[in-house]
C-alpha cells in the first residue's frame, strides 16, 4: 500500500518536472496579439484576403505590423479598424466593396445561336466556344461564380441565366472574381447610399461584331467620355469602362442616358430603373 | 485474326460506319469566297504577307511562318484579297482570317499541275526539308504539327523506323483509306522522299483489318518500293494515337511526360501528310487542299471530296445533298475526338479530316448518373489512367494531386467517357485538369 503510494507520487514527481524543464526550454514565443487578431477575424477561412485561412491572415497582419495590402474585405474596415488597434495602428475607414457582373447578355439580350449540352462547368465551356449567343467575353452562364461563393450571396436567375449578386449577403471576398474565365466580376465600392454606375459589358469586340452577338454591348461609341471627362470614363480595346471614383449620383444619369446600346448600368439612381439584380435589395 | 497486332493497354472498339469507304474521291467546286485562316496549326499563328487588294494566285504566299513551331500559309484559290477580319473557326472563337473573292483557277507558274508519277528523288536530306517548310505542311491526321519539325531529328537522336499511319480508327472517316486506294504511287514516293530526309531504311504502314482492300493494294504495290512494308493491324481505337501506333508496330513505348517517338527512335507520319510531302516535293504545290470525308447517317450522299483550304463547310455540305432534316450536330473531324461547329460558314482547313453531321437524336448526350466505380473507365483507358479519379480531382480543383496521377498523358482519345455507363463528362473535365495543370506548370517554368 505505502510502497505504492510512494512510487506512483515519485513517478508523478519526475513527469511534472520533465514537463516543466521541456516547457521552459523548448518554449516558443508566439505574439500574444496574433490570438488577439484571429479573435477579431470572422472565422470563415474563406481565403479572401489571399491567405488561407484567418490564422495565417492574423499571423501575417502581426508580423507586418502595418495594413498595406492586407485586408479582410469580408469583415469590412469597421473590422479592420480593430485590427489596427491591436497592432497600434490607426485605419482609415475604406469604402465597403460589392461584386459587380460586368455582363447583361441575357437570354433576351443575347440570343443562344446554338445549344451547348457539355459539361456544366464555365471553365470547360469557355475553354471549347465562344459561347451559345457567339460573345466570346459574355457570361456562359453555368455558374462556377455560384459554387465558389462561400457567402450565399450569388444565385442563377432562371429568366435570365445570368448570376444574380445579392447585395446584403456579399463580403466582396473576390472568389467570384478568381473563378469567372472571364474576368466578368469586379469588386467595385457600393457607393454612397448604395448609388453605382458601370459598364455592364466586357466585349472586346469592333461595335459591329459585337452588336451582332448581344443587344446590349459596348461598341466604343465615345458618347460616355463626351458627356463627362476622359479621366472618369475610359474607352480601350473597344470597351468604355467608367473609374470607380466616379459620383454616380452627378454622372449616373447622364452616363446612362447616353448609351446607345444601354450597355451602362446604375443602381438606386433616381429617375432611372435600377438592374434586376440589386433593386429587390 | 486474333495474331494480328494491336497496342497491349485498354481500347474500345465503336462500331465504325464507314459509309463512304467505296466512293471515289470527287472534286468540289470552288468556293466564291474563301476564308483561310493564319493559325491552321499547332503553335505560332502565321504572319500574312498580303493585304487588302492583292492578286493572289493559287498557291501564292499568304503568310509567312510566326515561328520555329509554326508553317506557312498558301492561297489556294486565286483572286482578289477582300479583307484580312477575324471569323469564327472550328474553335468556336474569332480567329484572324484572309478572306479572298474568288476569281478564275489561275495557278503560280512554277506549279507542276501535270499528274505523270515522278519517280526519282533528286533533292537532298536539306532540301526536302526546306521545301516541306515552304510548303506549309502540316500533319494531315488532324493534330496539325508542322511536318518540318518532325523531319529535323535533334542532334543525338536517331530515327531508326518510320510508320505511316493509315489506321483511321476514328469511326465514319474514309479520306486516309481513299488517298491509300487512289493515290498510293505517289504516296509511296512521297513515304521515299519523307525516308531520304530522315535517313531511314525502313518504313510500315500501319493499316487496320477493317480496310481488307487498302492492305491488299499497298502490299502488291510496296513489292516495288524496298524498304516499305505494310502491317495490318487488329481493329481497335485509338490506333491512330501516336504512342498507341508505335506501341502496336514496334513494341516500343514511348516515355511518359513529355517524350516523343523520336525517343524510340521513331517518325509517325499521316497517309495523306505523305502525299503532301510528294506533291510539295516532286511537284512544287504547297498545301492548299486536302481530301475530306462528308458522312453521317442521314446524309444523302456521303462521300469523299478533294477539298480547297478555306471552303466553306456549308459548301462540302450542298455536295453531299445539303443539311438533312434532323440534323443535331455538325462535328470536324470523326465522332470520338471531333469538335462540334458553332457555325456553318467555317472554313475548312488543313487539320479537316471529316465533316460528320449527327442526327438530332445521336447527338443528344445521355443524362448523367453517378459513378459506381466499375472501373470501366480504367480498363478502357490506352495510358493506364485513371479517369474515374482525375475526373472528381478536376471537379474538387485539386490540381497538384492531378498532376501527380499523370493527367497530362492523357491523350483525349475519349474511350473513357464513350465506355462509362454512367455516362459521365469524364473527358471534359480531365481536359479542363490538363489545362489548369498545363498553366501550373508554365507558371513554374516561368518563375
Amino acid at each position: 500500500m505505502l510502497s505504492s503510494i510512494v512510487s506512483l507520487s515519485l513517478i508523478g514527481f519526475v513527469s511534472a518536472s520533465v514537463l516543466f524543464v521541456a516547457s521552459k526550454k523548448f518554449k516558443v514565443y508566439e505574439d500574444p496579439k496574433i490570438d488577439q487578431v484571429e479573435k477579431l477575424l470572422p472565422g470563415a477561412n474563406c481565403g479572401g484576403c489571399g491567405f488561407a485561412g484567418c490564422r495565417n491572415f492574423a499571423e501575417a497582419v502581426v508580423k507586418a505590423g502595418k495594413l498595406e495590402g492586407l485586408n479582410c474585405p469580408v469583415g469590412g474596415s469597421a473590422m479592420m479598424i480593430e485590427v489596427g488597434k491591436v497592432i497600434g495602428i490607426e485605419v482609415l475607414a475604406s469604402e465597403p466593396l460589392i461584386a459587380v457582373l460586368r455582363c447583361n447578355g441575357t437570354k433576351a439580350n443575347a440570343v443562344a445561336k446554338i445549344n451547348y449540352d457539355g459539361a456544366s462547368n464555365c471553365v470547360v465551356a469557355h475553354a471549347l466556344f465562344s459561347g451559345e449567343s457567339g460573345c466570346p467575353n459574355g457570361c456562359v452562364g453555368l455558374g462556377d461564380c455560384v459554387k465558389v461563393c462561400q457567402f450565399d450571396a450569388l444565385y442563377m436567375d432562371e429568366q435570365t441565366g445570368l448570376p444574380v449578386v445579392d447585395e446584403e449577403k456579399c463580403v466582396a471576398c473576390g472568389a467570384c472574381v478568381k473563378a469567372c474565365p472571364r474576368c466578368l466580376y469586379e469588386l467595385r465600392p457600393k457607393g454612397p447610399n448604395g448609388t453605382r454606375v458601370y459598364v455592364a459589358c466586357m466585349n472586346t469586340q469592333k461595335g459591329v461584331v459585337a452588336k451582332k452577338n448581344c443587344n446590349v454591348a459596348c461598341i466604343a461609341c465615345m458618347k460616355c467620355v463626351k458627356v463627362t471627362d476622359s479621366k472618369s470614363v475610359s474607352v480601350t480595346n473597344q470597351l468604355s469602362y467608367i473609374d470607380t471614383n466616379v459620383n454616380a449620383r452627378e454622372h449616373g444619369p447622364a452616363l446612362i442616358g447616353c448609351c446607345p446600346t444601354g450597355a451602362i448600368l446604375g443602381v438606386k439612381i433616381a429617375g432611372i430603373k435600377s438592374v434586376k439584380s440589386e433593386s429587390n435589395s | 485474326m486474333s495474331d494480328l497486332k494491336t497496342f497491349p493497354k485498354g481500347g474500345v472498339h465503336p462500331s465504325d460506319h464507314k459509309l463512304s469507304s467505296q466512293k471515289k474521291t470527287l472534286i468540289l467546286p470552288l468556293p466564291k469566297v474563301a476564308k483561310i485562316p493564319l493559325s491552321q496549326h499547332l503553335g505560332a499563328p502565321a504572319v500574312a504577307v498580303v493585304k487588302k487588294g492583292d492578286q493572289v494566285k493559287v498557291g501564292t504566299l499568304l503568310a509567312k511562318s510566326g515561328g520555329f513551331i509554326s508553317a506557312n500559309i498558301h492561297s489556294s484559290v486565286s483572286g482578289t484579297v477582300a479583307m484580312i477580319s477575324e471569323a469564327t473557326d472550328t474553335s468556336g472563337y474569332l480567329k484572324e482570317m484572309v478572306v479572298i473573292n474568288v476569281e478564275g483557277d489561275e495557278w503560280e507558274v512554277n506549279i507542276d499541275r501535270s499528274t505523270d508519277l515522278k519517280l526519282e528523288i533528286v533533292n537532298t536530306r536539306e532540301e526536302i526539308i526546306e521545301i516541306v517548310k515552304n510548303a506549309g505542311i502540316v500533319g494531315l491526321g488532324g493534330a496539325t504539327f508542322p511536318t518540318h519539325v518532325k523531319l529535323m531529328v535533334p542532334p543525338g537522336k536517331k530515327a531508326q523506323v518510320l510508320i505511316i499511319n493509315g489506321v483511321e480508327c476514328e469511326p465514319y472517316l474514309t479520306s486516309d483509306h481513299r488517298v491509300m486506294l487512289e493515290r498510293a504511287d505517289e504516296m509511296l514516293v512521297g513515304i521515299k522522299i519523307i525516308m531520304k530526309a530522315l535517313n531511314v531504311e525502313k518504313a510500315v504502314i500501319g493499316i487496320e483489318s477493317n480496310k481488307p482492300d487498302a492492305i491488299e493494294h499497298l502490299a502488291s504495290k510496296t513489292k516495288d518500293y524496298p524498304g516499305i512494308s505494310v502491317q495490318p493491324l487488329k481493329v481497335m481505337y485509338p490506333q491512330g494515337g501516336e504512342k498507341q501506333l508505335i506501341k502496336a508496330i514496334t513494341g516500343r513505348e514511348v516515355p511518359n511526360k513529355g517524350g516523343l517517338p523520336i525517343d524510340v527512335g521513331v517518325v509517325v507520319q499521316n497517309v495523306g501528310t505523305a502525299l503532301a510531302v510528294y506533291e510539295a516535293v516532286q511537284k512544287h504545290k504547297p498545301l492548299i487542299e486536302r481530301v475530306i470525308t462528308i458522312t453521317g447517317k442521314s446524309v444523302k450522299n456521303p462521300g469523299n471530296y478533294l477539298v480547297r483550304i478555306g471552303t466553306p463547310v456549308i459548301d462540302l455540305i450542298e455536295a453531299s445533298g445539303g443539311l438533312p432534316e434532323d440534323s443535331g450536330k455538325i462535328i470536324s473531324g470523326g465522332p470520338m475526338m471531333g469538335k462540334a461547329l458553332t457555325s456553318t460558314e467555317v472554313p475548312i482547313v488543313k487539320g479537316t479530316s471529316g465533316i460528320l453531321i449527327m442526327t438530332d437524336k445521336e447527338a443528344k448526350r445521355i443524362p448523367q448518373s453517378n459513378c459506381i466505380r466499375c472501373g470501366k473507365c480504367v480498363s478502357v483507358c490506352p495510358l493506364g489512367l485513371e479517369p474515374y479519379l482525375l475526373y472528381q480531382l478536376s471537379i474538387k480543383r485539386k490540381f497538384d494531386r492531378l498532376e501527380n496521377e499523370d493527367v497530362m498523358n492523357c491523350c483525349e482519345c475519349g474511350s473513357c467517357q464513350f465506355t462509362c455507363p454512367a455516362s459521365l463528362p469524364l473527358l471534359d473535365y480531365m481536359r479542363l485538369g490538363k489545362l489548369e495543370v498545363g498553366k501550373l506548370i508554365r507558371s513554374r517554368k516561368n518563375n
